[in-house]
């Protein structure tokens, strides 16, 4: 029974936590949307930034996309976020959904596996760069031991545009795949056991166990990883700013470090550009959570 | 034709290796780095795997402790405000959303919540600006400030769940018997808190320990970075130092996998929680 509070007793429960959000996190989010209308003069100038910050070959380079994949990255940052997702969320959430299902059929040492596994949602996105740097270079990078059995000529694999990219995307995998795992570890473990007991006395096979039972019943938790999931790749910073620095050339760009370039990085600063980009990346995310808010809420 | 026990056998036997194998191939990476980071830079160049010669020695840490203890210092400084502060001021917030009924409730509490999917490059520009004004840039408890209301939205999130999975039985007596809400909050509200604020704790100490793109907008002078940036500052440009850089992003790794180790059932309810909805 929700009670009616005091409106003073309402306010002082909250006011702590809404005046720290509105000081630091909401007045931020207002001023850079107001920053992304206005030209370097402070004129208002609607959406012409939002236009000129996606038309340049940091963010779209429709000129090298028109070539993909012969011409290799970079193609803009906004294409290698979209490549980010096309090729990291399926690998990611299958493998977390198939980890999970493996690991609940009693495997020795099933709760080491699952840490080791972990071990990358835990460590700094920094130190994850660094790993994967490491691990990738020409003469330390354990990488290079495995495909020179495979005949292949040891290289700095994130060296080179034409490889850095995919490594970076491929080696996240890495990196989130505990996330996807965990939650599908305690979506599968939410499913009640008399379901699959009735299906067997109706004799179905594990498959049709699996179709119509496991993944309909997922179906919510699979909302909540893919739209986590996405989320992550479209933010992703720290790991690629330890990794490449957005190197070679261009080649690993990424969204949110073209947003820090901008502001942060080149002389003079390009707040009109820098904001107006993040508006766009704010308006995508905001977009996929309210969208997953609400299929949620079905 | 096998039996059927036969072929239960075989199967569990390809599970496990199947399973084994992949925790072997995720582990690699970090063996590499703790091989690495005990071995002298020639024998890193030969490869960490390479075992013909292997020379222990801690040089690496030395160097690397050297580099990054004030790094590290700095960094509890920054993460242990940053934790207490969301933690009762979330709670507040969250007590009010679960139990209290007031105007624009629901709508305000999505506005919270939606603040999780905001790019942290959205609230960076001008938080440096704002900083600017506050005189805090370039100041931990500034960054920590920061952290404290960037950290809200999830905790609220996460502690309103959590209570409206508890029973009320104990409030409703004990505001039948006069109690006030403060009080109810304080002595009967908090102590069932408690497993839900150890996942906050854990969760908000390693995320702001991890964090690295705050401190590189907001903190600058040598003394004052943080250990995240210190770590990525000695890599350099062409010479890369692996072994002080493996040993340092041990030292780095160590507080967030030692909490892990010790929390570890309060670290995945805090990740499951905060995603799912209760």
């Amino acid at each position: 029974m929700p009670r009616i509070g005091l409106n003073k007793q309402v306010f002082l429960f909250l006011f702590p936590a809404l005046i720290l959000i509105l000081i630091f996190v909401i007045y931020p989010i207002l001023h850079t949307f107001y920053l992304s209308l206005v030209d370097l003069e402070g004129h208002f100038v609607g959406f012409k930034n939002y236009v000129k910050t996606v038309m340049r070959s940091e963010v779209l380079d429709i000129k090298r996309l028109k070539h993909f994949p012969k011409k290799s990255p970079p193609y803009g940052a906004l294409i290698h976020n979209i490549l980010w997702i096309v090729i990291h969320l399926p690998l990611t959430t299958f493998l977390g959904l198939f980890l999970a299902a493996l690991l609940r059929g009693n495997i020795k040492g099933a709760s080491i596996i699952k840490t080791i596994i972990f071990i990358g949602m835990i460590i700094p996105m920094v130190v994850s760069g660094i790993i994967i740097h490491f691990t990738f270079e020409k003469d330390t990078g354990v990488v290079n031991l495995f495909l020179s059995m495979l005949g292949v000529k040891p290289r700095s694999w994130l060296a080179y545009p034409e490889t850095a990219l995919y490594v970076l995307i491929l080696s996240s995998v890495w990196l989130w795949t505990g996330f996807s795992m965990i939650v599908y570890s305690a979506g599968l473990e939410a499913i009640p056991k008399e379901l699959y007991e009735a299906a067997e006395i109706d004799g179905a096979s594990t498959f049709q166990k699996f179709r119509y039972i496991t993944l309909p019943l997922l179906k919510p938790v699979t909302i909540t990883v893919v739209t986590m999931t996405i989320l992550w790749e479209l933010k992703i910073f720290d790991y690629v700013y330890a990794a490449t620095l957005g190197g070679p050339g261009g080649a690993t760009n990424v969204l949110a470090l073209q947003i820090y370039f901008d502001y942060f990085v080149t002389v003079p600063a390009r707040p009109d550009l820098a904001c107006s980009l993040a508006m766009i990346l704010t308006f995508i995310t905001l977009g996929i959570a309210l969208w997953s808010l609400r299929s949620l809420r079905r | 034709m096998f039996s059927s026990r036969a072929r239960r056998i075989a199967v569990r036997v390809i599970i496990h290796i199947v399973a084994w194998t992949i925790a072997l191939l995720w582990l690699t990476p970090v063996m590499g780095v703790i091989m690495a980071s005990f071995r002298p830079m020639s024998e890193i160049i030969a490869g960490w795997w390479n075992l013909h010669k292997v020379t222990i020695t801690l040089e690496n840490f030395k160097e690397a402790w050297i580099a990054m203890r004030r790094g590290l210092l700095n960094s509890f400084i920054v993460a242990l405000p940053s934790t207490i502060i969301p933690l009762i001021c979330g709670a507040l917030a969250a007590y009010a959303f679960s139990r209290f009924s007031f105007l624009l409730r629901d709508l305000l509490f999505l506005l919270i919540v939606s603040l999780m999917a905001i790019p942290p490059q959205t609230i960076g520009i001008p938080l440096f600006i704002l900083m600017n004004k506050l005189r805090l840039v370039d100041n931990l408890l500034g960054l920590a400030l920061f952290h404290s209301a960037n950290g809200l939205s999830w905790v609220i999130l996460f502690l309103r769940n959590y209570l409206e999975t508890l029973p009320r039985d104990l409030e409703d007596a004990a505001r039948v018997d006069g109690a006030s809400d403060i009080y109810i909050f304080f002595h009967i509200v908090l102590p069932l808190l408690k497993p839900a604020l150890y996942s906050i704790m854990v969760l908000q100490f390693t995320w702001v320990w991890n964090d690295f793109f705050f401190a590189l907008i907001l903190i600058y002078s040598p003394h004052k970075l943080l250990a995240t940036q210190r770590l990525v500052w000695f890599k350099g440009e062409y010479h890369v130092p692996w072994g002080t850089l493996c040993a340092g992003s041990i030292l780095l790794m160590a507080i967030p996998i030692i909490l892990y180790a010790v929390f570890q059932k309060y670290f995945i309810k805090g990740i499951v929680g905060g995603t799912i909805r209760g």
